[in-house]
């Protein structure tokens, strides 16, 4: 009896020691979820979840602490993403949510005054200009988060929504009748 | 006798050919306009280079090659640019592209042109440079820049094969020109040959094409050329993909995710080597290709177009007929239906077809799928057409891209023999573009996600090191001064350096104090009212700019 005692100590003390290694060896540092649920995220740094950027709102559901249903830009599609990945439930958008179309940032560069809040407020650096300069927005890599549009003291950003092109033309689900007709097949 | 081998599956549609093959190639009489589009090309737009009005030269550079992976575009005939903006293309969707639109002066003058006599002395870079100025573009219907594939790889090229197959049915554009101009496809594979530093050339050509394959036979024998094989291939469709002509020929797979020049195999399409030819020979750009008219007309032939020709007027010349509902690009297997007969043909336009209900009835009733897998049978790529189908149905990406979706070459052999009828390639196209446009976004994201990192461990190494530049000039300052401070030395850093800003701040104030603005003095009521205005002016859109910051700053 003594020496299964023994022996039961032995693995357990082994054992220890191979967990205790393996926590400190393989080690991860930070939550491996945050980084899975900011790659679902659509990086358009926009806050409208509330939460200030995609990284915080990704740490925030992580935590629990945010519901998966307040990326807009995301849409449903994003919705749908994050309750696969994290097993729950596809949850709506609330009522208050407006889902607008893709959209990048246009500077009006004759009534630009060239003061560079919206510079400053760019969360991706895609605007370009300095103090008393026409400033510009690098269109391809604009997020169309709007976040530029509140800080000019002239009004002179719009929104221009992204047409479709055949650059970016997608192939449409094919529809057909189901009904037969009169040249079905014999 | 060379062994040959087989791919998988296949089908036999009816080959439709002999309408079209009975005219030699006869020249496209001169358009009232061409509509040039800029992108014709795997890659970036060419880049518009004339302006609306002025007068070009046939052969002018129109558009330059901008990036990479592009090719230049030039005028088909000489005339007047009369737009530059967007105009329906020949493209399935139908919308509009950036083009330039040409009213021929019916002249025909050509620009001066820099032939080669001796291209075998031109270094191998400068004759890439000018395939690609004289906007030379695989002509088999992928129009990926040929001076891109023409380089010696980090693989040794061992075999050039020269595609001739000409596989899809209808089309006889590459069947007529291997019988009338078969020494210069010859010479533009020799030129291919020698750039790729290849050993032997095979030239692939379906055994339904006797005539063809006759004058290419006699004019490798004629040009002496050494290494270089004539092969009839056996008529199955899609013999004439590059991966089953290949296959074929060489007996090598090319695997998924492998190029087939890792394998030592590069493929071009025999219009391609013609066009080679006559760009570095002659100097000649690409401005006109072979092109079949067939289907719903009166005299369906295979015309020399020039790039733009409005498709409506090149098929008014063989003779359009009534009852025709639309016109097809390419083949009836791949082609694509084209939303406009305005567009001009482009480097890619193979063949035209007249399409009526005739030739191409509606489309029966379709059916669910059975899952008799007779596509699977057919399959030339060896996937499960059935499964990726119901996949691309459901919408189920992931699942479609782990039955390889992306290996499916879009041939149409499993729409073609399915009983039930469904267009499959259709849900293909639809899955792959879905996927395309996912992984648009994705990496898009993926940009973005980077630059705001970026961007926020800027801002914090900048409020750093203003940080360490304050705390360095404090350090610098307290031992200056260090005899005053020793007798107080429990002053915290704080308020030490509150103390010294409101020292700072006393002495502006007593600067600013003892100097008078010179152009204050003895005005007018009404001028000091103005200031008085203006004044509170500054401090009210001082105020709104610092609240929208603060704002900002807050979210």
């Amino acid at each position: 009896m003594f020496s299964a005692l023994l022996a039961m100590a032995a693995i357990a003390i082994t054992l220890g020691a191979v967990l205790g290694f393996a926590a400190i060896r393989f080690r991860v540092e930070g939550n491996p979820l945050v980084d899975k649920i900011d790659a679902v995220l659509p990086q358009t740094q926009c806050g409208q979840c509330g939460y200030p950027g995609c990284k915080p709102y990704a740490t925030a559901i992580a935590e629990g602490a945010a519901d998966i249903n307040q990326c807009p830009p995301g849409g449903e599609e994003g919705i749908r993403k994050l309750a696969d990945l994290l097993g729950m439930e596809f949850k709506p958008f609330g009522s208050s949510t407006v889902t607008k179309p893709k959209a990048v940032a246009r500077i009006d560069e004759s009534t630009c005054i060239g003061c560079t809040l919206c510079i400053q407020a760019c969360p991706v650096d895609a605007i370009v200009g300095a103090a008393k300069q026409m400033h510009t927005v690098i269109a391809a890599e604009c997020t169309g988060c709007e976040l530029c549009l509140p800080p000019c003291p002239v009004d002179c950003i719009s929104m221009v929504s992204i047409e479709e092109s055949t650059g970016n033309w997608k192939w449409k689900y094919p529809v057909y009748a189901l009904t037969p007709s009169q040249t079905a097949a014999p | 006798m060379r062994k040959l081998y087989t791919f998988h599956g296949g089908v036999h549609p009816a080959t439709c050919k002999t309408q079209s093959t009975g005219k030699p190639i006869a020249k496209a009489k001169l358009p009232s306009k061409l509509i040039i589009p800029l992108h014709q090309h795997v890659g970036h737009s060419a880049r518009p280079v004339v302006e609306v009005g002025e007068r070009v030269q046939k052969g002018q550079l129109i558009g330059r090659a901008d990036g990479h992976v592009s090719s230049a575009v030039h005028a088909s005939t000489s005339g007047t640019v009369t737009a530059i903006d967007m105009q329906p293309v020949a493209h399935p969707s139908g919308l509009p592209e950036l083009c330039i639109t040409l009213i021929p002066d019916g002249l025909e003058e050509w620009l001066e042109l820099e032939p080669i006599d001796d291209w075998q002395s031109v270094p191998h870079t400068e004759l890439r440079h000018r395939l690609r100025n004289a906007g030379v573009v695989g002509l088999g219907g992928a129009v990926f820049p040929s001076d891109m594939k023409l380089y010696a790889h980090k693989h040794k090229i061992k075999t050039l094969v020269i595609n001739g197959a000409e596989c899809e049915p209808y089309i006889t554009c590459d069947d007529l020109l291997m019988r009338e101009r078969a020494a210069e496809i010859l010479a533009g594979a020799e030129l291919m040959r020698t750039l790729l530093y290849a050993d032997e050339v095979l030239i692939g050509i379906e055994d339904n094409k006797p005539e063809a394959i006759h004058a290419m036979r006699s004019a490798v024998i004629a040009g002496k050329h050494a290494n270089m094989e004539i092969v009839a291939v056996p008529t199955i469709y899609p013999g004439g993909g590059a991966k089953q002509l290949i296959r074929v020929l060489t007996g090598i797979e090319v695997a998924a995710g492998v190029r087939s020049t890792d394998l030592g195999v590069q493929c071009f399409n025999v219009g391609t080597a013609y066009s080679a030819w006559r760009a570095i020979r002659f100097g000649e750009p690409l401005i006109s290709r072979i092109v079949t008219v067939t289907g719903n007309v009166a005299s369906p032939q295979n015309l020399e177009t020039l790039i733009g020709t409005p498709i409506i007027e090149l098929v008014a010349q063989a003779g359009a007929l009534q009852g025709t509902n639309g016109y097809i690009m390419g083949g009836p297997m791949m082609g694509v239906l084209l939303p406009s007969d305005q567009a001009g043909v482009i480097k890619a336009t193979n063949c035209i077809i007249a399409a009526s209900d005739q030739l191409f009835p509606p489309p029966k009733t379709v059916l669910p799928c059975i899952r008799c897998t007779r596509c699977a049978d057919v399959c030339p790529a060896q996937l499960q057409p059935q499964d990726l189908y119901w996949h691309a149905r459901a919408k189920n990406f992931t699942k479609a891209e782990e039955y390889h979706l992306f290996d499916c070459i879009e041939c149409g052999a499993c729409s073609y023999v399915c009983p039930s009828n469904i267009p499959l390639v259709q849900y293909y196209r639809f899955a792959k573009s879905e996927i395309w446009a996912q992984q648009a976004s994705q990496k898009a994201a993926n940009a973005a996600r980077e630059r705001h990192e970026f961007r926020e461990s800027r801002l914090e190494r900048e409020k750093r090191e203003k940080a360490e530049k304050l705390a360095a000039k404090e350090k610098a300052a307290t031992k200056s001064e260090a005899a005053p401070v020793s007798d107080k030395p429990d002053t915290g850093p704080v308020d030490e350096t509150q103390r010294k800003i409101q020292a700072a701040i006393d002495h502006a104030r007593a600067q600013a104090a003892t100097i008078k603005p010179k152009n204050t003095e003895q005005l007018t009521p009404q001028q000091l009212a103005e200031i008085a205005d203006i004044e509170a002016r500054r401090a009210r859109i001082r105020e709104i700019a610092q609240a929208s910051t603060d704002t900002h700053t807050r979210e």
